[in-house]
């Protein structure tokens, strides 16, 4: 009728923004799995013989182990035998002086926004530029390690902090974890290593910015962050695919430790390829995170914008130990087409006074299936444990599906546990509000839908939070009309 | 200014307008009044371009241009401004960040350039003087948790804000103390020019002592039934409607 057809369909299908890939010659394993090629990694990092038995070990478990069934999400089973799990572009150099770094891969993060030039760079991110299996550079090494903090590469903490990583490595998320826990303990390539030491403050926010380029290949990596007693530490994630007609897996491990009274706040925007308007391609995010709360008066935070993947399978989790401590979990996961995502968090409530809270705000449009799945676990000893948890849905148009699976299981009486859930339609009657305004329907969307995840948005450091309202708004473009 | 001629529109196969005409000239201020479900809000909404009313019959131009071609932002654009009867709510949308993106808006379409914040903000400052509206509610999220007084006069804010040519206020009167009846009123008046008009549907004579109309019409089963001025108010005001719905209805059955 008087709706323009000609503005929605420019805007159903706008191109996802970092569909591009490069060709760079890589050095790459061959393709399938078994323990040569575990061996093959191993080797070409240069690991010591420790790493490899553990890896070893977790691919022995794997093999006995099944592909998880229980999340509410359907697609065709992936040949991990036909994927490649190691591919790096050759020109890495096995020094990581900014300097020296190929001027071409540092291109590469230019054209995603992502300047690894510390002069340009705005000074308080510190960078992990990872691209398929390996770290590209890290900014602000050197500042950082004037207060004794550790940000580098996963590969390099292998070499120059083993008893760090030794240490905690598989301490928080269990090689054996499940299935896909296991698969990246046997194969992950790279990521990132944090290490505040007790009492330091991170001047800057530290981030890890995932790329894959290459075709056909897994990535798996994985971050360890410690924060010892007292310290405080706030981590970014980001990440992009190019657009491929092919799913590709990515199966990452995220472990964060936080002694007494340390703070450990992460955050993630995640702009993975969601796959065409016709669920063609994406890729399958299938992620472990996990956060423990050791000492006591610690707190974890995590907040995630999730607009991305064709399939998202990924429940940031706290184990609260320490007494007092404190685990949060803020959500914003947007599905629209055929994207599927069963994502949410467990909070596990050990020490006496632990409290956590959850707010997640769900989103889905086109023909997306968007669940919330959230575990709440209090323990005998865990006296006055508190928790709330806010669970809420936005539904664009009729086609979609918004589900909340809470789980509760409370072993203490003295816990108080509270759990609050809303479904809601974006209103016709909203868009008209603000068309009468002279506020066309794709921004009065974008208003409605930030206004709706503002509580977590807020979370999210200032740079970040802009970005994720830009990219909320991208996603949604053409869900109503 | 505007002109309607023969409209008739239907919701869900009901027809509710049923040959609607009336002609609004630059300068004029009309009332619109009618017993409960005779179809005023139906036409504010059919002006203002709701989808979900059809349009089957009749035409509605405004400065000349055909209203009923335009989407309800280009309308809104084009100057017309409708003061909802029931204002919705936006959640963690504040009322300054809406009115900048709609001001903003209706000034990219008149080729004017957006405003930056500082002059938004004196924007703000000026027109919230107008209708004595308090900084504390624009910041909060739009409507969200307003009484039914502050959504009416933030509607009026917003009028303020945008200049409209054409304001229709949909019962922007049931709510408001006498108070803010007359601070609302003022604003509407000062706003008034020989450039623009105003529409406003009322049930009550009361509001016409301030903002005086020039006509007055009555609405009843989705047409105008009688016109007048401002002493139809008031005769309404002491006789009730029954008088004229017995009329209609008797000429109905002839
Ligand atoms: N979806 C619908 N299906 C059928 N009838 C409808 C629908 N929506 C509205 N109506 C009817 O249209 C008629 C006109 O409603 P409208 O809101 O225009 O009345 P009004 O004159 O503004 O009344 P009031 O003075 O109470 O505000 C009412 O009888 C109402 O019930
Ligand atoms: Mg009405």
């Amino acid at each position: 009728m008087s709706k323009d057809n000609s503005i929605l369909e420019e805007l159903t299908s706008k191109e996802y923004e970092h569909g591009w890939s490069v060709n760079y010659e890589a050095d790459e394993a061959p393709i399938g799995l078994n323990e040569d090629i575990i061996r093959w990694i191993s080797a070409k990092k240069e690991e010591p013989q420790w790493l490899l038995e553990w890896r070893l070990k977790a691919f022995r478990t794997w093999l006995t182990m099944t592909e998880p069934e229980w999340a509410n999400v359907h697609y065709p089973k992936i040949d991990l035998q036909a994927l490649r799990y190691y591919s790096a572009p050759k020109q890495i150099k096995k020094s990581k002086n900014l300097d020296e770094v190929d001027p071409e891969l540092i291109a590469i993060y230019e054209r995603l926004g992502i300047s690894l030039n510390e002069q340009k760079r705005l000074q308080g991110i510190a960078v992990d530029a990872v691209l398929d299996s390996v770290s590209v550079a890290t900014t602000f090494r050197g500042t950082l390690s004037k207060l004794g903090i550790v940000f580098c590469s996963f590969s390099e903490a292998v070499k120059e902090y083993p008893e760090l990583i030794q240490k905690y490595l598989g301490s928080v998320v269990p090689m054996t974890d499940n299935y896909y826990a296991a698969l990246n303990s046997a194969v992950f390539s790279d990521g990132s290593f944090c290490y505040i030491p007790k009492g330091v403050r991170c001047p800057m926010e530290l981030s890890t910015y995932f790329r894959i380029n290459a075709a056909n290949t897994g990535q798996f990596e994985r971050t360890l962050i410690v924060a010892d007693d007292e310290s405080y530490v706030s981590y970014l994630e980001g990440c992009t695919a190019p657009s491929r007609d092919e799913n590709q897996l990515h199966a990452a491990v995220v472990e964060i430790y936080a002694g007494t009274h340390a703070q450990v706040k992460y955050s993630t925007v995640q702009n993975w390829y969601p796959g065409d308007k016709e669920g063609k391609g994406g890729i399958y995010n299938f992620v472990t995170k996990r956060g423990i709360c050791a000492g006591d008066h610690s707190k974890i935070s995590w907040t995630q914008v999730e607009t991305g993947s064709a399939v998202t399978w990924k429940y940031p989790s706290c184990i609260l130990k320490g007494d007092y401590s404190i685990g949060e979990f803020y959500s914003v996961a947007v599905t629209n087409n055929y994207q599927q995502a069963d994502t949410g968090t467990k909070m596990i409530h050990i020490g006496k006074n632990t409290k956590s809270r959850i707010v997640s705000k769900g989103i889905s449009a086109g023909k997306s299936q968007n669940s919330y799945r959230g575990q709440v676990q209090v323990m005998k000893r865990a006296d006055n444990a508190r928790n709330f948890s806010q669970c809420d849905s936005l539904l664009m148009g009729d086609r979609c599906g918004a589900h909340t699976f809470p789980y509760i299981d409370i072993n203490n009486p003295s816990a108080k546990v509270e759990h609050e859930a809303t479904t809601s339609k974006i209103g016709e009657d909203q868009i008209f509000y603000c068309n009468q305004r002279g506020i066309a329907t794709e921004d009065a969307v974008a208003l409605i839908v930030n206004g709706y995840a503002k509580e977590v948005l807020n979370q999210l450091p200032m740079e970040f939070a802009v970005e994720a309202q830009k990219l909320l708004a991208l996603t949604l473009e053409g869900s109503v009309g | 200014m505007l002109s309607i001629k023969n409209l008739h529109a239907s919701i869900e196969g009901n027809e509710i307008l049923r040959g609607i005409n009336l002609e609004v000239k630059a300068g004029e201020i009309h009332a619109i009044m009618g017993p409960n479900g005779s179809g005023k809000s139906t036409l504010a909404s059919v002006l203002a371009g709701r989808e979900e009313y059809e349009v089957t019959e009749g035409e509605v131009t405004f400065k000349g241009k055909d209203l009923l071609d335009l989407a309800p932002e280009d309308r809104a654009r084009e100057g017309v401004f409708l003061a909802f009867q029931y204002p919705v709510e936006i959640p963690g949308v504040s009322s300054t960040n809406f009115l900048r993106t709609a001001v903003n808006q209706v000034r990219e379409y008149r080729g004017l350039e957006p405003l930056d914040a500082v002059k938004f903000l004196t924007l703000m400052k000026e027109k919230m003087k107008l209708v004595e509206i308090d900084q504390k509610l624009l910041s909060r999220s739009l409507n969200e948790g307003f009484s039914g007084g502050e959504k009416k006069r933030n509607e009026i804010f917003q009028m303020a804000m945008l200049e409209p040519t054409l304001s229709i206020l949909d019962e922007t009167d049931s709510g408001l103390d006498i108070d803010a009846l007359r601070i609302v009123s003022n604003g509407v008046n000062q706003l008034k020019s020989e450039k623009t008009a105003t529409i406003v549907v009322t049930h009550y004579q009361r509001l016409l002592d301030y903002i005086v109309p020039d006509f007055v019409h009555v609405l009843y089963k989705g047409r105008i039934v009688k016109s007048g001025t401002k002493e139809l108010a008031m005769e309404l005001e002491e006789k009730g409607y029954d008088w004229i719905k017995e009329e209609v209805d008797s000429q109905a059955t002839v």
